[in-house]
């Protein structure tokens, strides 16, 4: 019961913050919104215990019961582990914002947002149907999308947010199609119920379709090769808002799915292929661009890209263990994936930390590029002692909680050799430790180019006074710190109360999964890990001292390349085409639009002519025709064609008189009384109209048309009026249903009177009301042209 | 009867959609207006012509002509006159505040 709660207190909060502004100090929004997600961070731990247990909680708000849609939440370990992170570090962040923000920004907008955010993000990791999960994870991108363009007078703001936007809604999209194809496959929209069918699923032919589509959206959301080029421009953002979406939760989405999914596919080798492989290429290819980076914010976006690849990875390899392989020791599989979840709590912990570092020193000195920095620790040493932290955490050192996971994940990519898979043998290891390798160095850049090193006196330096900033900015990045070494002294609580349900979840055909959860131990002798991370440590080294030389290789292909290249040239230049194209047709002129549209009509229908062209003609149904009604015809006939070449504007409206009033003596001819009536009625109202504004308006010029034009018009004219014969005609021939009038016919033989007006008044009623509004509008629109004055200055009208 | 009726309304098309086509005011608005009497011998056509007595109940004989069309078309008269009103006062106020009585004219004092 209390979980839909959750999802919905921050959306309903959002409502009220933009109002709060009128009230509260812009200051102080903070410590407003601040409570919020401390409430809902309270909530989740208080049910810890409980899941701890084994348990899990379920709660159903039934909605669209034919389509089966129903708002479903299913509280487990998994979603527990994102809930708790969601929660928390968006605690610390709303905290960090307070002071990071400046009070003239439009906090009451910035705090909406964020409230909009982990509203949906609950909801994503806490939705148990697909279709709901959907679309709070499309809010996601959403308030992503809203939160990096914050500073929309900024282009760089708003082309990040497009990207990100574009890239991630595009793989959502795809997503929404795989949930539809597991649809078709269980006939349920329930995740938990689908993997109560996983067995028999892999036979389906729709399984690898809706494998790769639900795998398109994970790796769109968490930045995944080659679609991560997204984040790194959507640090555009607010530094609070990169250290919260694009670092600690939205980002983890994508991972969250694929834990969610592994019940369900991953018994199969191509899941465990393209999840591992994927999850590794981004590890490689995102820690090798954090290495050129000069912008301490740019190298945290590779990094976290390259984080996200690993924990994905690991997950890929903990798949493995449902492969139906006989006498494989699942053991070394299901602790990749726990591995996994432990990196994601970890990452999490020191990325937030150091993003929230960046900040400060962005904050404290105007700039976060490294070639401008250095020798901060003299001047900042809490901020430093952070940050050292969160990078040797991220490096893979004691004693920080990076330690444990990196240690765990070695130990796994040298495990999983044991699969008798081809292709995994020696390319996981050696990727693993080539990327842990430069995640070193990129680490070291961090803390040594920054706070070491040479004091680089730039003015805005001086005139600050670079020092530590004041206690609340550095409350949050502190906490995270103190998890980050927590993490490394007592892991094996987190593992006991948090991840351990996690794996059940992960799991779930294991019945006890205390089995699934290994003793974390810092020392585990010379295991093969650690001679890996010896390794590393050593290689880092050298590698960061020589750093000036070999960053040479960023220059020359293909280590020059980027995906961006190809965003750039598909999607820019796509735009800047479709802009040139439209500004060639849209000329801003009447005439040429109904053009287009009449040779549209024209093409449309004379190939729909053609198509049904056998059904001919039928004239057998004809009404006879006698002297007079020959007569009415050809006075419309020559009345019509008169128009056009009458010499003055006075003719051309007698003309057009003539015309109405002819057609009234057609509806009596063709027994309509009331049209007639009605007819002429208007037809004089018209034409009393078209005398008065005669003499307002000016006489009509001939027309300075050229001939050619005229020519086209005429022939355009011709073949619409030709097109509207034939087809009319082929309609008359080809009476396909009985006509449903008889039924009004029947129900007014009772009661006696006009047909057409109890179609109007009884039968059709609100037509004939919202006709009666539309005459009123018309009646507004005339009223105001008339009465109301032009503003002063005669044309000086609006454009 | 259908037969010539529809060819006149073909006529009728003809005639309105060139007159859509020029720049002048007026000529637009006749335009339509004639467009929508077209429109509406159209609709009665589809129905089938003269079938039976004029569709009041209290007059002798059971056979009637279709009614549904002719109860379309008494709404559609009734809108193409307030559309045909509405831009007849438009061209009037567009005159008034710009001077221009064609398109092109209109179009390049906007453009200045």
């Amino acid at each position: 019961m209390i979980i839909p709660l959750l999802i919905l207190l921050p959306f309903a909060a959002s409502l009220f913050v933009p109002s709060l502004y009128t009230y509260v100090h812009s200051k102080k929004i903070g410590w407003v919104v601040m409570p919020i997600p401390l409430i809902l961070f309270t909530v989740l731990c208080l049910h810890i215990p409980k899941l701890a247990a084994g348990g899990t909680e379920a709660f159903t708000i039934r909605w669209l019961n034919d389509a089966g849609i129903h708002f479903t939440t299913h509280l487990d370990g998994l979603s527990m582990i994102l809930g708790l992170l969601i929660t928390g570090v968006g605690t610390l962040v709303v905290i960090y914002s307070t002071y990071y923000l400046s009070e003239r920004e439009a906090l009451g907008r910035f705090y909406m947002y964020l409230l909009l955010f982990m509203g949906s993000m609950l909801g994503v990791v806490f939705s148990d149907n697909v279709l709901v999960l959907y679309v709070f994870w499309e809010l996601t991108s959403v308030s992503s999308f809203l939160l990096i363009a914050f500073w929309h007078q900024r282009k760089r703001s708003r082309d990040g947010a497009k990207k990100a936007m574009l890239i991630t809604v595009t793989g959502g999209i795809g997503m929404l199609i795989g949930f539809l194809m597991l649809h078709a496959m269980t006939g349920t929209f329930s995740i938990q119920a689908m993997i109560g069918m996983a067995g028999t699923l892999p036979s389906h032919e729709l399984f690898v379709p809706a494998m790769l589509l639900i795998l398109l959206g994970a790796f769109t959301k968490s930045a995944q090769f080659p679609f991560h080029i997204w984040l790194p421009d959507a640090m555009e953002a607010p530094t609070p808002v990169s250290a919260y979406l694009h670092s600690a939760t939205m980002v983890k989405a994508g991972i969250y799915l694929v834990a969610r999914f592994i019940p369900l596919f991953g018994g199969s080798e191509l899941w465990f292929y393209l999840v591992t492989f994927t999850g590794l290429l981004t590890l490689l290819w995102g820690s090798f661009n954090a290495v050129r980076q000069n912008d301490l914010k740019a190298l945290l976006a590779y990094s976290t890209v390259s984080q996200l690849g690993l924990i994905m990875s690991l997950l890929g390899m903990g798949s493995a263990a449902m492969l139906d392989i006989p006498g494989l020791d699942t053991a070394v599989f299901t602790a990749a994936a726990f591995a996994g979840l432990f990196h994601l709590v970890n990452h999490s912990t020191f990325k937030g930390a150091l993003f929230m570092i960046i900040g400060i020193v962005d904050h404290e000195l105007g700039t976060r590029d490294i070639r401008r920095l250095g020798g901060l620790a003299v001047f900042m040493p809490i901020t430093f002692s952070i940050a050292l932290a969160g990078s040797f955490s991220m490096a893979g050192l004691p004693p920080f909680n990076g330690f444990l996971s990196k240690e765990m994940f070695l130990e796994a990519s040298v495990a999983v050799r044991e699969l008798s898979l081809p292709g995994i043998g020696v390319w996981i290891p050696a990727a693993a430790w080539i990327a842990s390798v430069l995640t070193f160095v990129y680490c070291m850049i961090i803390v040594f180019q920054t706070f070491f090193g040479r004091q680089q006196q730039t003015p805005a330096w001086v005139d600050r006074g670079a020092h530590d900033p004041q206690f609340g900015m550095l409350a949050a990045p502190s906490i995270l710190g103190l998890f980050i070494v927590g993490l490394f002294f007592f892991p094996n609580v987190l593992g006991r109360w948090v991840l351990q349900p996690a794996m059940a979840a992960i799991y779930p055909a294991y019945g006890d999964a205390s089995q699934l959860v290994p003793h974390i131990r810092a020392w585990h002798g010379f295991s093969p890990a650690l001679w890996m991370t010896l390794g590393i440590i050593a290689v880092g080294a050298v590698l960061y001292i020589f750093l000036r030389q070999w960053r040479v290789i960023y220059t020359i292909p293909p280590f020059s390349w980027r995906i961006d290249t190809l965003y750039n040239l598909w999607i820019v230049q796509l735009e800047g085409n479709s802009r040139h194209l439209t500004k060639r047709y849209m000329t801003g002129h009447l005439h040429r639009y109904f053009v287009y549209i009449l040779l549209f009509f024209i093409a449309v229908m004379t190939a729909g002519v053609s198509f049904i062209w056998k059904r001919a003609f039928n004239f057998s149904g004809d009404a006879p025709i006698t002297v007079n009604e020959y007569v009415l015809i050809a006075v419309m006939m020559t009345a019509a064609i008169a128009v056009l070449f009458a010499k003055s504007r006075l003719i051309a409206i007698l003309l057009n008189g003539v015309l109405g009033f002819t057609v009234a003596f057609l509806f009596v001819v063709l027994r309509a009384p009331d049209l007639a009536l009605t007819q002429i009625v208007v037809e004089t109202v018209t034409t009393v109209l078209f005398l008065l504004t005669f003499r307002f308006l000016p006489d009509w010029k001939k027309e300075r048309t050229a001939k050619r034009t005229k020519v086209i018009n005429a022939s355009i004219a011709a073949a619409t009026g030709m097109l509207v014969i034939v087809m009319a005609l082929i309609v008359q021939g080809n009476q396909l249903f009985d006509p449903i009038s008889s039924y009004f016919t029947d129900v007014m033989e009772q009661s006696g009177g006009n047909i057409v007006n109890a179609i109007l008044g009884d039968f059709r009623a609100f037509d004939t009301m919202l006709e009666i509004v539309v005459l009123l509008i018309g009646g507004l629109g005339v009223y105001a042209l008339i009465k109301l004055k032009s503003r002063k200055g005669g044309g000086n009208y609006e454009d | 009867m259908e037969t010539i009726i529809t060819v006149l309304v073909g006529v009728l098309v003809m005639v309105a959609v060139y007159l859509l086509l020029s720049r002048n005011f007026l000529r637009i608005i006749l335009g339509s207006a004639i467009l929508s009497h077209a429109i509406h011998l159209l609709l009665l056509a589809m129905g089938g012509l003269k079938e039976g007595n004029a569709p009041l109940i209290s007059e002798e004989g059971s056979v009637y002509s279709d009614a549904l069309p002719q109860a379309l078309i008494l709404t559609a008269i009734v809108i193409s006159f307030a559309v045909t009103a509405f831009l007849l006062v438009l061209a009037y106020r567009i005159y008034r505040d710009t001077g221009a009585d064609n398109l092109d004219s209109m179009r390049r004092d906007f453009d200045d």
